[in-house]
């Protein structure tokens, strides 16, 4: 991992050859946003990158588990595409819908710049493995399993 | 009684010294056994894990006699790193999951006539030439240009397309599996987001455990195979590992989604999500099957491009053409892979889908699908070691055919996190030590030397023996590494 575990933002678990990691928050939405965090912090660390691009993110999905693997993948695939490195994560609203659930986000991070960007091993997708959406007394917590 | 070993929880019971079984009763929905084909002391450092989804694949409807492991085997996610499996054509599914994210990840080996003492003065100026030349890493973008209709072409024809635009000659494609394409490729199967991921990387070997390393025969094993196969002592030799890049990894998580919803549709129960399958014939499954076929055609023209780019350095470096050099591919052979097969299974001759993930296929004498210059000894089975660790070139077996549906290891297989391997391990330090045994490594930053460590994998020639005492391919020759480059 490039970046540390964030002050309970997310956390970092074992995983022989890919990355794991929970990511928490008082609410669903924040949760969402913190695992983009904790992914992006498997490739770089993310503290000293400035949101100076936006990418608007709106995303239907068929269950709450897949919409939070479709949020990251198409963070995943912006990054790759657009050659932007994300940092700030902001997700208004995660709805139920009458086929599953929606989510409306943006996204920020700057484009990628080879010689100041310090990249570790590539987040190259985002599995259903262990993939978790939970809710407890404190909020909500999530779990993904990312190929690298 | 079947001696019972604690340290896989009690869970397997033993065959024979490299053949472990983990019986039905283990698990509900199991219609076979799992074998995990391993050693004594590799089995007592197998994860849970790794028994726990080789136990999940053999829930899978349509598998033939085993959910299999090779010796190299760990936990991924669905399918086991290094798992096999067989599913009947008209009973059976095919699964995203037993192929993995990087279809057709793949090796090959290209030869030389340069011996290890003229390469060794030069290592670290070739290393770092080929490492310009060959772009690696994340956000590295290729030198080729591919248009939509290269890429379309790429998707159809694989290396075959490769050589015809002008990257290798003739007899690189016949040295390839499937002569560097499946024919049931459709792009029409692939989106458009896999197409405009694919686009830019395509020429690029990627991050994490691909690599570029120049290599020299350290050991022969078998005179009269390595002389088939023109590999001789201290011969340099120059390995590719890479596959799909992002195209392989976007047609993957497409159709994990598709599979998803049609596992529901045809009232498949799955233990893990990460399974998610169709009937092999269903519209479903056989779309993903097309558009996989365009992802491991597009890893064979990715290693052929940059096997163009490796002769070229090498030329501009020796001053010596490619011919003149001698560097012909000694053979490609993809390790995730889904393929139809004919095999024989309970004295019958049977179509299955064979899924290899982290596997690698190993055909034996006289097999059809062998190229004709080796089949008297059987197909080139490559084996890639870590970064400081052997490669191992083996040939194939028929035991292999009876034992593992023709698969053999596609590598060491990791025993250590990447996480923990950057708090062990100082990059630095490992490239020093590296040095001092003579094998110059270059790679971006040096917490990928870290990361891709040698004390992170099983050590190559453990894994290696069992497949050699199996009899499912056996070693021809030891490669030792002198010089690697890496994402």
């Amino acid at each position: 991992m490039a970046g540390e575990g964030n002050e309970g933002k997310y956390e970092f678990l074992y995983h022989i050859a890919d990355a794991k990691f929970r990511a928490y928050g008082s609410t669903m939405e924040e949760a969402f946003e913190n695992a983009a965090l904790a992914m992006f912090n498997v490739m770089i660390d993310t503290k000293n990158l400035k949101p100076r691009q936006v990418r608007e993110i709106e995303l239907p999905s068929s269950d709450i588990k897949m919409l939070l693997a479709d949020w990251l993948s198409e963070l995943l695939y912006l990054f790759e595409v657009d050659g932007i490195v994300f940092c700030e994560f902001k997700i208004d609203r995660i709805e139920k819908t009458g086929e599953g659930f929606s989510l409306t986000g943006k996204a920020r991070g700057e484009p990628i710049d080879l010689s100041r960007h310090r990249f570790d091993t590539q987040v190259k997708a985002v599995t259903f493995h262990e993939l978790e959406v939970q809710q407890n007394e404190e909020g909500f917590w999530v779990q993904v399993v990312v190929d690298t | 009684m079947p001696e019972q070993i604690k340290d896989a929880a009690g869970i397997v019971t033993k065959v024979n010294d490299y053949t472990w079984d983990i019986p039905m009763s283990y698990k509900p929905g199991m219609r076979v056994p799992g074998r995990i084909f391993v050693s004594r002391k590799l089995l007592e450092n197998l994860e849970h894990d790794t028994l726990e989804q080789t136990a999940n694949v053999a829930t899978l409807p349509g598998i033939q006699k085993y959910a299999m492991a090779m010796p190299d085997a760990h936990s991924g996610y669905g399918f086991p790193i290094g798992g096999v499996a067989a599913f009947d054509r008209n009973t059976g599914i095919i699964s995203p999951g037993g192929v993995g994210y990087d279809i057709n990840c793949g090796v090959r080996i290209i030869k030389t006539n340069l011996t290890v003492d003229e390469v060794r003065p030069g290592m670290k100026e070739l290393i770092e030439l080929l490492f310009h030349e060959i772009p690696s890493g994340v956000g590295s973008k290729s030198k080729l240009r591919a248009s939509d209709s290269e890429l379309t072409d790429a998707f159809l024809h694989g290396a075959k397309w490769a050589v015809e635009s002008g990257y290798g000659v003739k007899e690189d494609i016949e040295h390839c599996e499937e002569n560097g394409y499946m024919k049931m490729a459709d792009p029409s199967k692939v989106s458009e987001k896999a197409r405009s991921r694919g686009k830019p990387q395509f020429g690029t070997l990627g991050s994490g455990n691909h690599f570029l390393e120049v290599q020299y025969v350290d050991e022969v094993y078998d005179e009269e195979v390595a002389k088939v196969f023109g590999l001789h002592k201290g011969q340099v030799t120059v390995m590719v590992h890479c596959g799909s890049r992002g195209a392989g990894h976007q047609i993957c998580d497409d159709y994990l989604k598709i599979l998803d919803k049609a596992t529901r549709k045809y009232g498949i129960v799955l233990p893990d999500r990460q399974l998610a399958c169709a009937p092999a014939e269903s519209t479903e499954g056989q779309n993903y099957f097309k558009a996989m076929a365009c992802g491991a055609n597009y890893a064979w023209a990715n290693r052929q491009v940059i096997t163009h780019w490796v002769r070229e350095a090498f030329t501009r470096f020796f001053r010596r053409d490619a011919d003149d050099l001698g560097m012909n591919l000694i053979y490609d052979v993809a390790h995730n892979v889904a393929k139809l097969e004919e095999h024989v299974i309970d004295g019958e001759k049977k179509t299955v889908y064979v899924h290899r993930k982290g596997a690698t296929r190993a055909f034996p004498p006289g097999h059809p699908d062998v190229p004709a210059v080796y089949r008297n000894v059987g197909q080139p089975v490559l084996i890639p070691g870590s970064m400081g660790t052997p490669s191992f070139v083996l040939h194939g077996t028929q035991k292999a055919m009876e034992l593992t549906f023709g698969s053999a290891c596609h590598g060491a297989g990791r025993v250590s996190s990447r996480a923990a391997a950057k708090r062990e391990f100082y990059g630095e330090t490992i490239q020093k030590e590296l040095a001092a045994r003579g094998i110059s490594v270059r790679a971006t930053h040096p917490s990928i030397i870290a990361e891709e460590a040698p004390g992170v994998y099983k050590p190559s020639d453990e894994v290696v023996d069992v497949v050699h005492q199996l009899g499912i391919a056996r070693k021809v020759v030891k490669l030792m590494p002198m010089g690697v480059a890496k994402g």
